[in-house]
């Protein structure tokens, strides 16, 4: 065939790998696939052998409801021009040279994998864990799978109040007959059912006003079974400069957070077995341990709201500290993306170098033939699952914009055969869409036997073993 | 949400000028880079912006004003941003201030500039994702319930 034809015909599809098989490598792939002219194929590579990304390992198990969000998901992946490559990490399996080789389009999504440290002193002690750390493992998610978390101490702190502190304290305080309903991973439900905890700190360095977490969550927060919530009415109540901000910009959702936490600051403890404490303009300064090396409380210094000349009000110390005794800490002060190999990257944001989605050269800043991003590596980890499909479109549509340019790469055998022989050599135990679909029944039906969504496989020599590869 | 996720996927640079050069060569920079406003730099910090509108208000007055420095015209006093500002504190003072560009400063350095139609874009963005997410679960409990009663 020659190599001047146009491409994105049916004799010469547009071929794109999108690598990441979270929320935004499905957006993308509907995107692309909505398309009939041009005609364009897709194949998208995770590194695990499951897909979904954060909708299977980072949603809590309590919350089924957002979890449904996949049947969309694998109805993108019913389509005829659509593959998975499971089980197939860029930079070990594949290389970007690789994918040069096959693809018009290569497409990057792999989200924000790491956190953000507190930088304080004691931070490394042992008890000191990043928060998602501890939701990868309560999710079965395999990297994390035999991390250790010593529940037996009573007293533990969240640092964070955006919507994975929320979880975390929420799984804490949730009890084992709550818990047993869902999809954590079994071995989480085993340790949490032993669980020696009693008190959950969820410590936000500004006000109640402020703080990220969503309306539902916190109310949810003040529903559970077996764990009292209470907020101290200094910390629930608005100081001036919010006042003001609140009634030149009247906004119901955030007048409805703060009503919602003052309720909690005036509500009886009703003797249920855990207490939830959340706290507000408090900022940890340092993690105080003992001989042993272990976390036994953490130091925080107190704040106070000051606007900057935007508006933003931002926490500033008083100089007042506070000794919370804790034996665990769990910060979730934000998240970052990690570099892939041969993609450039802006380390002033933690993603991957980009300009509305293509990726750029380091040196020139100029666009990069081919090469794209959507997701948290493109803008950082920002928005609800669907915040990613508007996202996911605008770097789609500049993607149509440069094939219509005749801007794309020049592969040397773009043909689906060719990468799958690659991958085959590669990695032999690759798992497709189809393998997938058998994992997840075996995955339900196991759960329908104990009244579960799902029990997870949370190896993945288990998952291949299921799959006849042992 | 704060403005660093507006930042992040805007590239690398941001274009700036130095006071001293004309007012000639800061049209020639909006025109190439399909922009409103520059951010006049020296050293490393902001000293002030010159917009689209600052350019065609002195035109109107002295059509050999393209001569003259920035310094002449431009804005001294700008608001200036960080990048863990709220993105709705931001757009709340962009709007009853009227004003179009926001440079980001960290550390004494300029790190990007944000305009208006970045922030509306991503308020936009997020209730539009916040809608999708609530209109499919709605849905999805819909079609569970039918299947159920099937």
């Amino acid at each position: 065939m020659a190599a001047d034809e146009p491409v994105g015909t049916d004799e010469r599809p547009l071929r794109v790998a999108i690598i990441g098989a979270g929320p935004t490598g499905y957006y993308a792939a509907d995107h692309l696939l909505r398309h009939t002219a041009p005609v364009i194929e897709v194949d998208l590579f995770d590194r695990l052998p499951t897909p979904f990304g954060l909708v299977r390992f980072g949603v809590a198990p309590d919350h089924q409801k957002i979890k449904s969000v996949t049947a969309a998901f694998d109805k993108v992946a019913t389509h005829p021009r659509f593959r998975f490559f499971g089980h197939v990490e860029l930079g070990k399996d594949v290389s970007v040279d690789d994918l040069r080789r096959h693809y018009h389009q290569i497409f990057y999504c792999t989200g924000a994998q790491t956190d953000r440290r507190m930088g304080i002193p004691g931070e490394d002690l042992r008890g000191s864990y990043p928060a998602t750390e501890f939701v990868a493992w309560y999710n079965g998610h395999p990297d994390f799978r035999d991390c250790q978390f010593d529940l037996t101490k009573e007293r533990v702190a969240v640092v964070g109040v955006g919507n994975v502190a929320v979880d975390v304290a929420r799984i804490l305080c949730r009890s084992a007959d709550e818990l047993a309903t869902t999809d954590i991973a079994d071995y989480a439900l085993e340790a949490l059912r032993e669980s020696r905890v009693k008190e959950v700190y969820l410590l936000g360095r500004r006000g109640p006003a402020q703080a990220a977490f969503t309306n539902p969550e916190i109310k949810e927060l003040g529903e559970l079974a077996d764990a009292d919530i209470t907020v101290r009415p200094e910390e629930a109540a608005l100081d001036e400069l919010t006042r003001a901000a609140l009634a030149q910009n009247p906004d119901r959702a955030t007048s409805k957070k703060v009503e919602i936490l003052q309720s909690y600051a005036h509500r009886p403890r009703t003797g249920k077995s855990k207490l939830l404490v959340v706290r507000f303009l408090v900022s940890p300064v340092e993690l105080l341990g003992d001989d042993a090396g272990e976390v036994t409380a953490i130091r925080l210094i107190r704040n106070r709201l000051v606007a900057t000349p935007t508006g933003t009000l931002q926490a500033k110390p008083t100089g007042e500290i506070e000794d919370l005794p804790v034996g665990l800490v769990f910060r979730s002060v934000g998240y970052k993306g990690v570099p892939l190999p041969g993609v450039p990257f802006n380390d002033d944001w933690g993603v991957i170098l980009n300009e509305k989605g293509r990726v750029l050269d380091s040196q020139t800043k100029q666009p990069l033939v081919g090469q794209y991003t959507a997701g948290w590596i493109k803008r950082g980890p920002t928005g609800v699952i669907g915040t990613n499909k508007p996202d996911a479109a605008e770097t789609v549509t500049g993607m149509l914009e440069d094939l219509a340019r005749d801007i794309h790469l020049r592969p040397s055998d773009a043909t689906p055969e060719a990468v799958e022989r690659m991958v085959r050599e590669r990695q032999p135990q690759y798992v497709s869409y189809q393998d997938w679909l058998r994992l997840d029944d075996i995955e339900t039906r196991r759960g329908k036997e104990t009244g579960r969504p799902r029990v997870k496989f949370t190896r993945v020599k288990d998952m291949l073993a299921a799959l006849g590869r042992a | 949400m704060n403005i660093a996720s507006l930042l992040a996927s805007k590239g690398g640079n941001v274009i700036t000028v130095g006071p001293q050069e004309s007012i000639r060569s800061a049209l020639g920079l909006l025109a190439q880079h399909n922009i409103g406003a520059l951010v006049v730099v020296e050293g490393l910090g902001p000293v002030g912006i010159v917009s689209e509108r600052d350019i065609v208000r002195a035109l109107a007055r002295t059509e050999s004003i393209l001569v003259q420095p920035i310094a002449a015209i431009m804005t001294r006093e700008v608001i200036i941003g960080t990048p863990q500002d709220d993105l709705i504190a931001v757009g709340n003072t962009m709007t009853e201030r009227r004003i179009r560009h926001l440079p980001v400063v960290e550390g004494g350095r300029l790190v990007g500039i944000v305009s208006i139609g970045d922030v509306v874009k991503a308020q936009r963005d997020q209730y539009q994702g916040e809608v999708d997410t609530l209109q499919f679960q709605l849905l999805h409990e819909d079609e569970a319930k039918l299947h159920q009663a099937s």
